[in-house]
């Protein structure tokens, strides 16, 4: 029994060194001016660093823009400008794109910058990327040196969605001599280099001495990943972290009202929160019902409900930051004496299969009392996210009713695929989409607002609400990339008033 | 003692085997193809079929459960499906975090329970024995992950002392280190420290009673010198099952309050496992938490022995 007064005497001394410990460190982490450092929390943490083989919207979040650079961003209103190019030209027949390119870029292991390793970078997602979006670029027919600083694109036909897809990760520029571990040391061109990176906790981000552009302002930036959404909120309420990139439910954002401590900010994204309708059985095989369910939803009331009034109304599958929007909430206003009308007299029995997420689950009991009131009952069943949903309603397409946050950009295309769990088949629309895809800029924006209209004639599915960018922190921070609309969390403003 | 160990550690040997079946066939009975979880939303049906052949997970199960348990046999957990990383390596690497966790809110439970028992025992007429007894119900009430919370808010939310979560590694910062485990050790060795109050004072009780003690105070020992000199080896003896049983609560414990206070242990792991599909790693996550159970079950086992002169 000695033994465990040996432990009693070690306890005794482990938490008086804590007590020590305690004053000494919180005294220090209240401020510490002379770094310059800032920690953003994130939900979801990279498996790896290599977004050219490993899906996740997190790889590009932490490093595209921050870390590698493309020729062209997107800016926070949605336009592609110049970034390692300075400019770019366009052939009459529109299948040649000409960029003049930076001549003063240097990779972060020193290597310079040039044409070659656009052609290098460019071939190399034919060659070499594992993702399925990597299919966007296939219509790029070769890419050549004119000279050092000018690259020339050349497409097998005309299309809109090229030089958008090289403002994402499919335009990143690579090393010739930086890839040999890309799934732990990425080399790009960007204001930040990796500093470290600790599993299941936080990458450090450092600035990059040697940019070519404006300097960022802060000396490092930690990202750290947080699972759960309180413990995120304690993280900043408590100093741990300095900036909720996304906050999980707005109900939370009370805690950070107090405006001497905390801002937060409200921008858009490219989240369509949909209430998808299965088009291929009944009873949503039948225009007049999908109807029904557009004209029995009273979208502000709803949103006010289960999303605490933060987000957008938008009516079809196109976000405000899209050239082509289109305001379509007025399509089928809150009627439900026409929605009665609609179903003839009959009550309907569905299946409504949610996802297991705060947005979807909050969503689905107003949709389901407002269905209620039409005759529509709806039974709820929520399904674990990923891999129940997708199993169920995603592949086997075995639902009548679900919603989901579709989170991609420019994804409206999903509706012309029938084989998606929409089950949507309406030729017109895919024509609609080719023809926005070859024609001028301008043609693009005609074709894609009839299009994002007929799906909303259709009411191939409804469109519950625009998913919000809610960012809080700490009073004093600035440069906080309002709109989350392009595929990286944008570090290069961002920076701390002393 | 020599044929008895033989004898444990072949029921340990056999009983490892049987846990690794039965994690390969729960693992296999959960629903959701890693490969589709692994390409979302954008998959095509070609897609998901070729990853699925790359993942292995085409064959058929006895091949893949074979594949599986012989690699475990020479430490290859395999490679995970979502980070094309070897699991093994990630396992030891969170298993130390874990494990500072699990022993470090094990000894806040005995630096509680050994003294609180022990006094409650002592004067369990008086007032005040009766409380520390009360008390430790309400203790044994409240589960971890809630402890947590409550911990986080009073000494991190509100007095800003601790912090709320995160984990540094001791080689970075001991001090920082120790800061960031101070409210997990706390929040599991709280709940498990109730419990054991319980058995150290009925255990010590019981003790009390015995006349080997009456004896030894005939003697003229002070009350308090025969216990400590003749009782407290003997009241142990249940503690120590006690204690082997709550190691397995506590790992168990260690997965929630992990989560709460972002700490990347094994839990973490395995939760991440669970979500993504990376069946590889979840089995490889729970054979070696079911291992480590056997293994302190044996322990336990083992140390009755060594405790109980009787036993040998």
């Amino acid at each position: 029994m000695r033994r465990i007064g040996i432990w009693i005497a070690a306890g005794g001394l482990l938490l008086g060194t804590a007590a020590c410990g305690g004053t000494s460190s919180g005294g220090g982490s209240a401020g510490t001016p002379k770094t310059q450092a800032l920690s953003v929390g994130f939900v979801a943490e990279p498996a790896n660093l290599d977004f050219t083989s490993t899906e996740g919207a997190a790889i590009p979040q932490a490093l595209l823009v921050n870390v590698y650079e493309g020729l062209v961003k997107l800016d926070q209103d949605g336009k592609i400008v110049p970034l390692l190019a300075e400019k770019w030209e366009v052939s009459p027949d529109r299948k040649t794109y000409t960029f003049s390119l930076r001549k003063d870029v240097k990779f972060s292991s020193g290597a310079p910058f040039t044409a070659d390793d656009v052609a290098f970078s460019l071939d190399r997602v034919k060659t070499d990327w594992k993702l399925k979006i990597k299919a966007q670029l296939d219509v790029v027919d070769k890419v050549e040196k004119k000279d050092d600083s000018t690259a020339v694109v050349t497409l097998k036909k005309p299309s809109n969605g090229f030089l958008y897809s090289m403002a994402t990760r499919l335009g990143a520029m690579f090393s010739r001599t930086g890839i040999a571990d890309l799934a732990n040391k990425p080399v790009g061109t960007g204001p930040y280099t990796l500093g470290s990176w600790r599993r299941g906790d936080s990458i450090q981000l450092n600035a990059n001495a040697s940019y070519w552009g404006t300097k960022p302002p802060l000396s490092s930036i930690t990202l750290k990943y947080f699972k759960d959404a309180t413990a995120m909120n304690n993280a900043l309420l408590t100093g741990g972290i300095d900036v909720i990139s996304a906050v999980q439910a707005p109900e939370s954002l009370q805690q950070f009202a107090d405006p001497n401590r905390f801002q937060t900010v409200e921008g858009t994204t490219n989240g369509e929160v949909v209430l998808s309708m299965n088009n291929s059985r009944p009873p949503f095989n039948d225009k007049k019902a999908r109807q029904a369910v557009r004209y029995a939803i009273d979208h502000k009331a709803l949103l006010e409900t289960a999303w605490a009034g933060r987000g957008q109304l938008i009516g079809s599958m196109v976000p405000p930051t899209d050239p082509w929007y289109e305001d379509r909430t007025g399509d089928y206003p809150y009627d439900p004496a026409k929605a009665k009308e609609l179903l003839g007299g009959k009550t309907l029995n569905v299946k409504m299969r949610i996802p297991n997420l705060p947005y979807a689950v909050a969503s689905a009991q107003v949709v389901k009392s407002q269905l209620a009131q039409v005759g529509i009952t709806a039974d709820i069943e929520p399904l674990e996210f990923p891999a129940r949903w997708l199993d169920v309603v995603f592949k086997q397409g075995d639902y009548d009713l679900s919603i989901i946050n579709h989170v991609e950009p420019r994804d409206m295309g999903i509706f012309a695929d029938k084989s998606y769990y929409f089950r949507y088949d309406n030729p017109e629309f895919g024509k609609l989409l080719a023809s926005a895809d070859e024609g001028t800029e301008q043609q693009q924006t005609d074709d894609l607002k009839k299009a994002a209209k007929l799906l909303s004639d259709d009411a191939a599915a409804d469109w519950l609400f625009l998913f919000p960018n809610l960012i809080v922190a700490k009073k004093g921070v600035t440069g906080l990339p309002k709109n989350a609309i392009a595929e990286s969390f944008d570090f290069t403003a961002l920076s701390k008033q002393q | 003692m020599t044929l008895y160990l033989v004898k444990r550690l072949a029921v340990l040997v056999a009983s490892t085997a049987v846990a690794g079946v039965a994690v390969f066939a729960f693992m296999a009975l959960l629903p959701g193809d890693p490969a589709e979880v692994a390409l979302g939303v954008n998959a095509t049906p070609d897609a998901v079929a070729a990853l699925r052949k790359q993942f292995g997970t085409d064959r058929p199960p006895v091949v893949q459960f074979f594949d599986w348990f012989g690699g475990l046999l020479h430490g290859d957990f395999g490679t995970s499906y979502v980070t094309s990383s070897p699991i093994g390596p990630q396992i030891s690497d969170r298993l130390g975090v874990t494990a500072v966790l699990v022993l470090g809110g094990m000894l806040v439970a005995l630096v509680i329970a050994v003294p609180l028992g022990t006094f409650a025992a002592v004067h369990h007429r008086n007032p005040l024995g009766a409380a520390i007894s009360a008390l430790s119900q309400v203790g044994i009430a409240i589960p971890a992950f809630l402890a947590g919370i409550l911990l986080v808010f009073v000494f991190a939310v509100q007095a800003q002392a601790l912090p709320s979560g995160g984990y540094v590694p001791i080689v970075e910062d001991p001090a920082q280190w120790l800061l960031s485990l101070l409210l997990p050790w706390l929040s599991l060795g709280l709940v498990q420290g109730a419990v054991l109050t319980r058995y150290v004072r009925s255990a010590v009780l019981d003790v009390m009673r015995e006349d080997y003690l009456r004896t030894a105070r005939a003697k003229g020992r002070g009350s308090t010198g025969a216990l400590w000199r003749h009782g407290l080896r003997n009241a142990s003896i249940p503690v120590v099952t006690v204690l082997g049983l709550q190691l397995a609560t506590l790992l168990i414990g260690a997965v929630v309050v992990e989560r709460v206070f972002v700490i990347p242990g094994l839990g973490d792991l395995l939760l991440n496992g669970v979500a993504g599909r990376d069946l590889l790693l979840v089995q490889g996550v729970v054979m070696v938490l079911v291992a480590a159970v056997l293994l302190i079950n044996f322990v336990v086992d083992v140390a009755y022995r060594v405790l109980d002169p009787r036993l040998r």
